[in-house]
């Protein structure tokens, strides 16, 4: 363990995190927890087309889950669904550019999860 | 005074270095490390005397058997119970009230009555909700902003449905000690069963049954360094013997037949299957080593800490801690977090909250220093949502702690706004 996780990019992210706030009314949404810890991130998005025109995010957590949150919003705005469906965890770890202790992977992860829930839960 | 540098010595894990720094271990409050005699005892069991207890007719078995009684009377000793018999072996605290919310929750009804709090461990918590499909009632006693219990709620909650009150001793969060005897007394001249979860208290502080006058008292053997996978419940015996059995099988039965069963006398009636035997001569081994310091020597040893703690937390700013500020209704134990400070930069996620850094950033930078706190919602989330916090980083000491590691601690918080750029 060492300071390696708490690079520059990840504390840009946590303490100025892209897209975050609501959006009055997404056509698709979903609420992630982390029971270990009680962390909770919304996830709304705007899906016109098959393509997200505008993704936003609350919640309350850590460095890590909030800074990929940030960084997870950002790379799938403007993609089409299938971007979405198609991306991997390790595609997201892999843009944290850290190594992520396995006590951590929950934290990393939640926006991910909630993400994809939100996906799944799509009005027309 | 107890001699830590002493102690320390029979914790062969406290000379585990992490990062090439000595080990700070401040969480006993989730376990306690264990020392080489309780090590010993479990190892000794294995190599001299294993066979299965209250079966075999051969001596090994006897010598098995009686090595689990002793046990059982140790253990009954070290709380002032004054009979072995009321001493049943659990896993752990979560199975003595799961044990409990079982058997004493068959005999409610619908309209019936239980009152808990808001401060409590969701293992008295969660197994109460059970009986909520039955039509039992739940009622929560709320905390003054000091962490204590709004005492005055007990009498203005208890109803004639009130079947059954129970409480922490110790709060794992706040550390607030309860006055349970106080508790108890409300709860009996209402005929109400009176029920203690003494997970945080029986490891800490004396602990009399005889002396709190409680129906039943719930604790783990792993957090007064004992191994894991061992608990007790105290049961009044009288109130044992009436009551149904928890799980059925072997050990547990008088007799057995195809048209039904005749249940054992207590406390085998509470311990179907083959117990942990090696858990109950551990947990002794680790009764004999608190005995050997006493109980009144390791209350003290804590009280001296948690001021010391709570008086360099004070010095450091920007540090919120939750509880009681004296340290003569608060156990070694202090859940904190970083102050939201005006017109600092900080995350907007958690602004709202009023918490600059997340715990669970506070532990991984404090893991750094090799000092070990936990961080997360204690298995406390009522209590969570009372605070207005979504969790918490603790630190909690015990009898191989010293001032020295409290200094650590403090250093190594020192870092965690340095690390996050604040």
């Amino acid at each position: 363990m060492t300071y390696d996780i708490y690079m520059d990019f990840i504390l840009e992210n946590y303490k100025n995190p892209k897209n975050y706030g609501k959006i009055e009314k997404p056509n698709a949404t979903s609420r992630g927890l982390n029971p270990l810890c009680g962390d909770e991130l919304e996830i709304f998005l705007i899906i016109d087309k098959n393509i997200i025109k505008d993704i936003k995010f609350t919640g309350k957590g850590c460095a890590i889950s909030i800074a990929s949150a940030s960084i997870l919003t950002e790379m799938v705005k403007g993609k089409d669904l299938d971007y979405v469906k198609n991306l991997k965890e390790n595609d997201l770890l892999n843009a944290l550019g850290i190594e992520i202790s396995p006590a951590r992977i929950k934290c990393a992860l939640l926006s991910y999860k909630t993400l994809k829930e939100a996906i799944s839960n799509i009005k027309n | 005074m107890i001699d830590v540098n002493k102690i320390r010595k029979d914790f062969p894990i406290l000379e585990r270095k992490f990062n090439g720094k000595r080990m700070i271990y401040l969480d006993s409050t989730a376990t306690s490390q264990k020392p080489i005699q309780v090590i010993d005892a479990i190892s000794d069991y294995y190599k001299n005397y294993n066979a299965n207890v209250h079966r075999g007719i051969y001596g090994l078995s006897e010598e098995a058997t009686d090595l689990y009684e002793k046990s059982r009377e140790n253990v009954s000793n070290f709380i002032n119970s004054k009979q072995a018999e009321s001493i049943v072996f659990v896993r752990n605290t979560t199975e003595a009230l799961n044990l409990l919310a079982y058997t004493l929750g068959k005999k409610l009804k619908d309209g019936d009555e239980i009152i808990t709090t808001v401060m409590e461990h969701h293992s008295n918590i969660v197994p109460w909700q059970f009986l909520k499909e039955k039509g039992v009632k739940i009622k929560y006693i709320d905390i003054n902003e000091d962490g204590t219990l709004k005492m005055d709620e007990f009498n203005n909650l208890i109803t004639e449905r009130t079947k059954i009150i129970t409480v922490t001793h110790v709060s794992n969060v706040l550390g607030t000690i309860n006055d349970i005897k106080h508790i108890g007394k409300i709860a009996h001249e209402n005929g109400s069963y009176f029920i203690v979860d003494g997970a945080q208290s029986v490891p800490h502080m004396p602990v009399d049954v005889e002396n709190i006058d409680c129906d039943f008292l719930a604790f783990s053997g792993h957090k007064m360094l004992g191994p894991m996978g061992i608990g007790v419940l105290y049961g009044k015996k009288e109130i044992l013997d009436e009551m149904d059995p928890f799980m059925g099988g072997g050990e547990m039965i008088n007799e057995v037949h195809l048209s039904g069963a005749t249940w054992a006398d207590v406390p085998l009636k509470f311990e179907a299957g083959t117990p942990n035997v090696e858990g109950a001569v551990g947990l002794s081994a680790a009764v004999n080593y608190l005995k050997n310091i006493g109980m009144e020597n390791v209350r003290e040893h804590e009280k001296y800490l948690v001021n010391y703690a709570l008086k360099r937390i004070e010095e450091f700013n920007g540090i919120t801690f939750y509880g009681p500020r004296d340290s003569e209704i608060r156990g070694g134990v202090i859940a904190f977090n970083f102050k939201n400070v005006k017109n600092e930069k900080i995350a907007k996620a958690l602004m709202d909250e009023g918490i600059m850094i997340h715990p669970h950033d506070v532990a991984s930078i404090l893991d750094i220093n090799a000092v070990m706190v936990r961080s997360g919602h204690h298995c406390a989330q009522p209590l969570m949502d009372r605070l207005g916090i979504p969790a918490t980083s603790r630190a909690s000491f015990y009898i191989y702690n010293d001032l020295d590691d409290i200094d650590e601690f403090i250093n190594a918080l020192d870092n965690v706004k340095k690390v996050l750029k604040l």
